[in-house]
């Protein structure tokens, strides 16, 4: 019956319900709606960086990612080759080997990147192929050279023509070979732009005299929530003192910071609205709590203990706050899901908007992450904030006086 | 042997600043079956008298006991259970849970007591009726009349099986025919289960169905006196 006392209870002043189950909805209403847009915004910006590169996950020589020599390249062994195989969550793997090298044509000279890779293990995992805007993509065995559009732009090279790489290899060899241009390859990201070079994994250990080396084996993972999960599995498999294994995490650190720097400002934002939810919530508490002093009192004489009493009280507040909870995640559902599949455009917001999202080599809009994690969480937090409000009444009730309450008719 | 047993008992209020000598030693004892009136002008402190037997509130100095127990010795949880079980409350108004139904408040104490849910229901029942109100078992106190809400208020504090009934001004709020009609139902419980009440009154009409009258003036007893 004090279950039933409760319900009956939250129905008996609907005004007063009503505006605790509102505040707490528009709280997690807004809280979710932001956190995902938020999150979506920051995974397009790191999923960008990671899928045209870096991919999650990389494992190197030790020391590698401090130093990017060759001489800090690994020998590709049969137990890096059959990570794919023995651990979860790792579809496959791009082998490469990375160095700076000088491309030629005629008197133009140019600093680039030159990487060697598996054409079609690049492929499925960085879409090298899509961004073919010239010419075709490298075959297997294939010799010749895949170039960024900024290369071909400052050297003048065009397909067909011979690029010209001079370079230093593994342990000081003299690195030089001709390559001829098979395809154009369009970069958003102006760094990359400027400086890419691929060619097929043996023929770069070649001119670097690395036969079998690779600096770097990017992993291809389905998405950033396994990647944690995979580095400590990898870490566990591969002896520290020989390799590096990386997360997409330590290989951005610039951008995970003004990401940090961006969430803490929501979260301080965050903490008005919960400041103010607070507020209206505590002040519908204090309402009820003085109402029912003269039943507080009433019950107490006939039998009720205190902690009893307050259980009941307590009850209510959090039936009230849990519904609002509720009605807040499915008020937000609809809208966040809505924004996920169809992402806010950015080309509404000016040309200049637009001009950055291209230099980063993004898509202009925003999408908002669909996640039920980010919900719950916004829920979780505002429901734990009603409860400890909902404790004040604890407090009136243990000092309650029953004469003194129902002196006050 | 009386169930309730009153020695010495003064209460002060505001002891510090301007104190105010609501019972200037009071002896009193109380039967089982005794149907008592307490009464005297306002302010002579038949309230506290009775907020002090009740357990609500503590005398300054003095001995309480009730069915044996010095009530004074009991902590806070003990002191609600002792009412639980052996003082039933009707007050001057609004004594009932608003959002319960007649039977819901009278099973409420029940509830409280742990009894089962049929058995409490029965008793429920049959108290109502005894009350005169076995057709509004499902209305809430906002649809009951003023005495209807008092009468159910005494079921209330019958269905705990309590060892008297204690009751401040419980007609102060109700026509005469209400107030008659709840006498003749406090009259009727006393005399068949010989409930014992306690009951402070200013209304004449209230003293003279007393068989106990009480009279406090100036916090002290005047007179005890004996109706037959
Ligand atoms: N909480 C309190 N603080 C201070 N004085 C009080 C308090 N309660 C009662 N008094 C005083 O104690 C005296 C006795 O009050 P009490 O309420 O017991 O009288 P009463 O006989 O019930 O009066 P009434 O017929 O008006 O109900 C009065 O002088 C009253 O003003
Ligand atoms: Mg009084």
């Amino acid at each position: 019956m004090l279950f039933t006392l409760a319900i009956r209870n939250i129905f008996r002043n609907k005004r007063r319900t009503l505006i605790t189950i509102a505040a707490v909805a528009f709280a997690v209403f807004l809280a979710s709606f932001m956190r995902s847009f938020q999150k979506g915004a920051w995974d397009n910006v790191i999923g960008t960086s990671v899928n045209s590169f870096y991919g999650y996950a990389q494992v190197h020589k030790q020391g590698y990612w401090e130093d990017k020599s060759l001489d800090n390249s690994m020998e590709l062994t049969d137990m890096l080759k059959s990570i794919p195989t023995n651990t979860e969550n790792i579809e496959d793997y791009a082998p490469r080997i990375e160095s700076f090298a000088l491309a030629s044509m005629g008197n133009k000279t140019h600093g680039v990147i030159v990487v060697g890779i598996d054409p079609d293990k690049e492929n499925t995992l960085t879409k090298l192929e899509e961004k073919i805007t010239n010419g075709e993509y490298l075959q297997n065995g294939d010799f010749g050279a895949l170039i960024a559009e900024g290369v071909s732009k400052k050297l003048g090279l065009a397909l067909g023509d011979s690029l010209i790489l001079i370079s230093q290899g593994f342990r000081a060899a003299n690195a030089a070979g001709k390559y001829p241009i098979r395809g154009i390859v369009k970069y958003g990201l102006p760094d990359l732009n400027k400086r890419m070079v691929f060619l097929n994994l043996p023929a770069a250990q070649d001119l670097y005299a690395a036969p079998n080396r690779v600096t770097g084996l990017a992993m291809k993972i389905e998405h950033q929530d396994l990647v944690p999960g995979i580095l400590k599995d990898l870490k566990s498999k591969l002896p520290e003192a020989d390799y590096e294994v990386m997360g997409y995490n330590e290989m951005l650190p610039e951008l995970m910071q003004a990401r940090q720097l961006d969430e803490g400002g929501s979260a301080i934002i965050l903490g008005i609205l919960y400041a103010l939810i607070t507020f209206a919530i505590f002040g519908t508490i204090l309402m009820m709590t003085k109402e029912r002093s003269y039943e507080f009192g009433v019950l107490t004489t006939i039998g009720l203990r205190r902690l009893q009493l307050f259980s009941i009280v307590w009850l209510e507040t959090i039936l009230v706050s849990f519904i609002g909870a509720i009605v807040g995640i499915i008020l937000a559902t609809p809208l966040v899901y809505y924004l996920h599949v169809n992402p806010l455009d950015m080309t509404a917001m000016g040309e200049e908007a637009v001009a950055t999202y291209e230099k980063f080599g993004m898509e202009p809009v925003i999408p908002a992450a669909f996640e039920a994690s980010v919900f719950i969480k916004q829920a979780f937090i505002i429901f734990i904030v009603t409860c400890i409000l909902g404790l004040y009444p604890l407090w009136k009730i243990m000092k309650l006086h029953p004469v003194e309450a129902m002196r006050d008719v | 042997m009386a169930i309730i047993e009153i020695n010495n008992i003064e209460k002060t209020y505001n002891p510090s600043k301007v104190p105010v000598h609501a019972l200037r030693g009071v002896d009193l004892q109380i039967k089982k079956g005794e149907f008592t009136a307490i009464v005297g002008p306002s302010g002579s402190g038949k309230t506290t008298l009775l907020n002090i037997i009740g357990g609500l509130d503590s005398p300054t100095t003095g001995q309480i006991i009730i069915n044996g127990q010095d009530i004074s010795k009991l902590s806070d949880n003990n002191m609600i259970d002792f009412r639980k079980e052996n003082i039933g409350f009707v007050f001057q108004a609004y004594n009932l849970i608003p959002v319960l139904t007649a039977l819901e408040n009278v099973e409420f104490i029940m509830v409280l007591q742990k009894k089962d849910k049929k058995a409490r229901q029965e008793r429920a029942k049959e108290l109502l009726t005894a009350v005169g109100l076995a057709d509004k078992l499902d209305k809430r106190p906002s649809e009951l009349s003023g005495g209807q809400q008092q009468r159910v208020a005494v079921a209330r504090a019958l269905a705990s099986k309590p060892a008297f009934i204690l009751a401040d001004e419980p007609t102060a709020n109700l026509d005469s025919t209400s107030t008659a009609g709840l006498l003749d139902m406090m009259a009727k419980m006393n005399e068949e289960e010989g409930m014992t009440f306690v009951f402070s009154t200013h209304d004449q009409r209230v003293i003279d169905r007393a068989r106990r009258v009480v009279t406090l003036v100036d916090g002290k007893i005047e007179s005890d006196i004996y109706n037959g």
